[in-house]
């Protein structure tokens, strides 16, 4: 069954009473545990379309469906990681994880399995007390990530979620993903402008146009992935330097960039 | 010459501020004790810390000026906290509904201006020289910065937190009690300094219509016996007491602050 749908969605935005058309009838499907990027120029609308999933927002026409049930509001079963991780800095790391937690009805002993499961997931042994200003915004990020999986969520919406970090800690945020991916494979929107990023994370990746946003194109990495065996390189340069790594990131690239020039004129 | 970019160590500021409190107070000899201000119009100083240590062991107006300042603070206690009590629960809850402040806004824009001690005919009316009385003029000064601040502290709350709370399920009751109240906290508890002040300063007015005890009475009855030091003891211990709240809950605000590594 298809996790997240889209289905000839439009959106309009109202200012100063006119009606801007911000997305332009987007259709697009995320398959079960699939793994799908969205990448376009900014304002174009993608992080729209993410929070029409997460139920922040709605559709003008058209519907959001995820797991067969038309959205209508945000909940747990479509878990959130912001770009700024919008933790609670007045709770621990411990607490922030727990907190979606304990809305439902889970029984202490499981909720403390629970969270040791993710804390150990994520690699934040040891950090269960401290507060988020106390970490680095990448363990910021990964206690965000911790607090969206240990829900056990139909969908994963990701909002950009490496925008707000340094380049180093990008590109370990992303290996680590990519290692969740394998261990605990879930369905992901997963928003970004980094294109090498999209192509290294993702099973297929749909490039939008500029506003009004429409689907342009849907890429299809995963059989290439399959085909080249990306998998065997561990580090993130090393699948960034093949040859089909490059080749599909630089298609990607002149998609987007017809984008950036019609749109400067 | 170049200026000095360093900041002053902690010794130089106390330093300075003996400088500027020894001149305070010579300034206020020289005037008294050179007759250009005459004793009837201003005690010396001198005379007045005479007059607080007299005050300190024998009473005056029924009590001494301990007694008489704890039964002002009981009054501004219950005055402030009653404030705190509905006004910080108001604020919050006109930050989180708009409906409820479109409601509450018109009422109390129109109530907020008038001075607390505008408010004594009708507190001795309504309370006589009852605890009502004073407890409602304490009241009426420290209530609006307590919903003000609250309000703006919910109203401006980082939306992040309120979607993040959504996405993980929570219902509007946790929501508001664990993520809207303690994400306005330092909103809150800068609307408590300065609701304590201006409760603490609407004091005197307060207990003008007092018949038994408290500072405020016990100044007007210097005044009726014509006892001008008894009327600066009074001013003297209003000041350390304000002083001391406001440094109590500055202690707290900066001990939250610290806790959310926003100082």
């Amino acid at each position: 069954m298809s996790a997240i749908v889209f289905e000839s969605v439009h959106r309009q935005f109202e200012r100063d009473g006119k009606s801007f058309p911000a997305l332009d009838n987007v259709t697009l499907t995320v398959a079960d545990k699939e793994f799908v990027a969205l990448v376009g120029p900014s304002g174009c609308g993608k992080t729209t379309c993410l929070r029409m999933a997460a139920g922040f927002e709605a559709p003008s026409s058209g519907r959001v469906l995820v797991g067969g049930v038309p959205v209508t509001g945000p909940g747990p079963d479509r878990a959130v990681v912001f770009q700024q991780f919008a933790l609670f800095p007045w709770k621990s790391v411990e607490d922030n994880i727990a907190f979606g937690l304990r809305n439902r009805k889970v029984p202490a002993d499981e909720r403390r399995e629970r969270i040791a499961g993710a804390i150990r997931l994520m690699g934040l042994e040891g950090y269960e007390t401290a507060f988020p200003h106390q970490l680095s915004g990448g363990m910021q990020q990964r206690v965000a990530i911790a607090r969206a999986y240990v829900l056990d969520p139909q969908a994963l919406l990701m909002d950009e979620p490496f925008g707000a970090l340094d380049a180093q800690t990008r590109v370990v945020m992303q290996e680590e993903l990519v290692r969740l991916a394998r261990v605990n494979p879930r369905t992901v929107l997963f928003i970004t402008h980094a294109v090498e990023e999209a192509v290294y994370l993702a099973d297929r990746v749909a490039i939008m146009t500029r506003r009004p946003g429409r689907i342009k194109e849907v890429i299809d990495v995963r059989s290439i992935r399959a085909a080249e065996a990306w998998d065997r390189h561990e580090r993130v340069e090393d699948v960034m330097d093949l040859e089909s790594f490059v080749h599909l990131r630089t298609h990607i690239w002149r998609s987007l960039r017809e984008e950036k020039v019609g749109g400067e004129r | 010459m170049t200026a000095d970019a360093r900041p002053p160590s902690a010794a130089q500021t106390v330093g300075l501020g003996a400088v500027g409190l020894a001149l305070f107070v010579g300034i206020w000899l020289a005037l008294t004790l050179s007759g250009i201000v005459p004793r009837q119009f201003l005690p010396t100083p001198i005379d007045v810390l005479t007059r607080t240590f007299e005050l300190l062991a024998h009473p005056f107006a029924g009590a001494t000026l301990p007694v008489h300042v704890l039964s002002s603070f009981e009054r501004y206690a219950y005055g402030f906290l009653l404030a705190a009590a509905i006004g910080v629960p108001l604020g919050l809850l006109m930050g989180r509904f708009s409906w409820l402040n479109d409601i509450v806004t018109p009422v109390f824009d129109g109530l907020r201006f008038i001075a607390p001690i505008a408010w004594v005919p009708f507190a001795a009316l309504w309370f006589g020289t009852g605890i009502g009385g004073p407890i409602m003029i304490i009241f009426s000064g420290a209530f609006p910065p307590c919903l003000i601040n609250a309000y703006r502290g919910a109203r401006f709350v980082d939306r992040n937190y309120i979607e993040a709370a959504q996405m993980l399920g929570t219902r509007n009751m946790r929501t508001i009690l664990e993520v809207l109240l303690p994400a306005s906290f330092p909103s809150i508890i800068a609307g408590l300094r300065v609701g304590a002040g201006i409760g603490w300063q609407s004091l005197v007015g307060a207990e003008l219509i007092v018949a038994s005890a408290g500072v405020g009475y016990m100044m007007v009855q210097g005044q009726s016996n014509i006892s001008t030091p008894t009327v600066v003891a009074g001013m003297i211990a209003i000041g350390i007491v304000g002083l001391l709240i406001d440094v109590l809950l500055r202690r707290l605000e900066t001990h939250v602050r610290r806790r959310r590594g926003l100082a």
